[in-house]
């Protein structure tokens, strides 16, 4: 064998061997939270509130309030986001300023997620007077999501080909009739790339709703966006933070752990399912 | 005809189609209509460096004019002028006149979506967007009002049919037009400019990235739609520019060195340049 063709599969090798770490990983999370978490699932801990102190019953109040604190945070940040990357991609001036303006978006992805929730309190609960409720939870986890959302549509549009773009203006379509039925509908799949990773994110954040949305135990479900609500990371955190019989708790927690993260996956299986439509009418 | 050798010297051009299409014109025919339109005196920058030096050319109605020279010369960049996709270049500059039946494009009272109707343009490589067949062409009807479906039905297959289409996709109008060949894609990107019913099509090396019986059929294409187009198509194959026009026009470093009827060009260049690029002595 000769020496490149050596080098070659250690460099292979290699590869091969971070990629398997990876799912190594991935598999003993999923592995060692359902191997935990499968014994508390049943169709009471899907569909009742808990009961004694926590100890019993189930987490349906809290499944409630995630899927609500996310698909709100998801609606408030879907369209400001994309708005944005529209704007900073196809209209806005290229020179220091949208860089500048770039760098802080992405910057603002590296902010920790207590700094979200502190200024969700400030601004939300406190200033606009929302209180503690989902719409202020929702809000303060779509500003968490926004960074996300607007860099993911950004290389979106960006991917998109000059060419067609030239083509829908070479036919007489102004700019925002290009970008509205031409550029957004090819750049969907990866916009839609952006809003599965924040689902995933906004999903399992505590701290941002530790101020402004989360209550620590609530007998009934949420009456209007101005409702308190429990949420599953809250809820894990409480489970294992507080209470008098932590070996009980500790299942429950796991539990809920399995179904943040099956919610997670079919919230996303969702956007997926768009995803995979769509570049299926848009692709040969 | 296509397999054309590029060296090939040009007396062997007279004996071809070319000296039918030629003879098909009366001789002051050419320059003696109204020209549908006219270039004076454009300048054009991209940002400090000078593209095109003080060009002056008429484009006369239901003719082909192509536009030779070789890569760089301005020729691609002229042509985007004439509908104004220049604008899409920041920084780039722009002085002198562009008249479309003597209205001045370039006055701010010209809005460039209505002008790109008037003139369309079918681009270097195929440009299908991402949808359906049908789509691509009802596209440009659906961005100008049109919003009667049997309407903009009528019209997709009637530009299907002209852009000689029809006959291959009547079956795959669902499917995407990414699934096409190169050739039958830059047919659907004719078919698509000749639904908004321009007067002028603009092709800018169409045949550049396809094989020989596709650009053969694009050229029994443009040779068709010259009966009611005015059509100006820049290409760097010099056989073609012979095959399919009616008016030559030579660049060379953004300068317009010489321009008139096809045969005569080819057979009588005036300038000693043209006839180092058409004897293949550069280029």
């Amino acid at each position: 064998m000769k020496r490149r063709d050596i080098i070659q599969k250690i460099g292979f090798s290699a590869l091969f061997a971070c990629m398997a770490a990876n799912i190594l990983f991935l598999g003993g999370i999923i592995f060692f939270v359902a191997a935990r978490g499968l014994g508390a699932l049943s169709w009471e801990f899907l569909t009742q509130a808990p009961r004694d102190s926590m100890t019993a019953g189930g987490v349906a109040p809290a499944i409630v309030g995630t899927f609500y604190l996310t698909l709100g945070a998801i609606l408030f940040a879907l369209p400001l986001g994309v708005a944005c990357a529209v704007y900073l991609t196809e209209y806005s001036p290229k020179g220091w300023i949208v860089n500048v303006l770039r760098i802080s978006i992405n910057n603002l992805a590296g902010v920790p997620s207590v700094v979200f929730g502190l200024f969700g309190l400030t601004v939300f609960v406190k200033y606009a007077g929302f209180g503690v409720s989902i719409l202020s939870g929702s809000l303060t986890l779509g500003i968490l999501a926004l960074p996300v959302i607007i860099s993911a549509s950004q290389e979106a549009l960006t991917a998109v080909p000059q060419s067609i773009r030239e083509a829908s203006l070479a036919l007489g379509a102004t700019q925002w009739g290009t970008i509205r039925k031409v550029v957004l509908p090819a750049s969907l799949p990866g916009i839609l790339t952006g809003v599965i990773l924040s689902v995933g994110r906004v999903a399992g954040e505590t701290a941002p709703i530790l101020f402004t949305a989360a209550a620590f135990y609530l007998k009934g479900y949420p009456r209007s966006i101005f409702s308190e609500v429990m949420a599953l990371p809250y809820h894990i955190y409480a489970l294992m933070t507080e209470g008098t019989h932590p070996e009980i708790q500790t299942r429950i927690a796991y539990g809920s752990s399995l179904l943040l993260l099956g919610l997670v996956l079919s919230v996303s299986m969702l956007a997926i399912f768009i995803r995979a439509r769509q570049r299926k009418t848009y692709n040969a | 005809m296509h397999n054309m050798n590029i060296a090939e010297p040009p007396p062997s051009l007279a004996s071809g189609p070319v000296a039918v299409n030629v003879n098909s014109l009366g001789e002051a025919d050419v320059f003696g209509a109204e020209p549908k339109i006219s270039a004076r005196g454009v300048n054009f920058y991209y940002g400090a460096k000078r593209a095109l030096n003080g060009i002056n050319i008429d484009f006369t109605p239901r003719r082909v004019t192509a536009i030779i020279g070789p890569s760089g010369c301005g020729k691609s960049t002229f042509i985007r002028l004439l509908n104004r996709m220049h604008e899409l270049v920041p920084g780039s500059r722009l002085e002198g006149e562009i008249l479309l039946d003597g209205l001045d494009i370039l006055s701010p009272a010209c809005d460039a979506a209505e002008l790109r109707k008037r003139v369309g343009m079918v681009f270097q490589k195929p440009n299908p967007f991402p949808k359906s067949v049908f789509e691509n062409v009802a596209y440009g009807l659906e961005v100008n009002g049109f919003t009667e479906r049997n309407l903009i039905e009528e019209k997709v297959i009637d530009s299907l049919k002209k852009a000689a289409l029809w006959g291959e996709i009547k079956d795959r109008l669902r499917d995407s037009a990414l699934g096409l060949s190169g050739g039958q894609q830059q047919r659907l990107c004719i078919a698509r400019c000749l639904a908004v019913s321009p007067e002028v099509i603009l092709f800018d090396e169409p045949c550049a990235s396809l094989d020989p019986i596709s650009t053969a059929k694009i050229e029994e294409l443009i040779l068709e739609l010259k009966r009611d187009y005015t059509i100006v198509i820049v290409t760097h194959n010099m056989q073609q520019a012979a095959r399919v026009s009616d008016q030559t026009a030579f660049f060379l470093m953004g300068d317009l060195v010489e321009t008139g009827r096809t045969d005569r060009i080819f057979k009588a260049p005036r300038d000693k340049r043209t006839e180092d690029y058409i004897t293949g002595r550069f280029g």
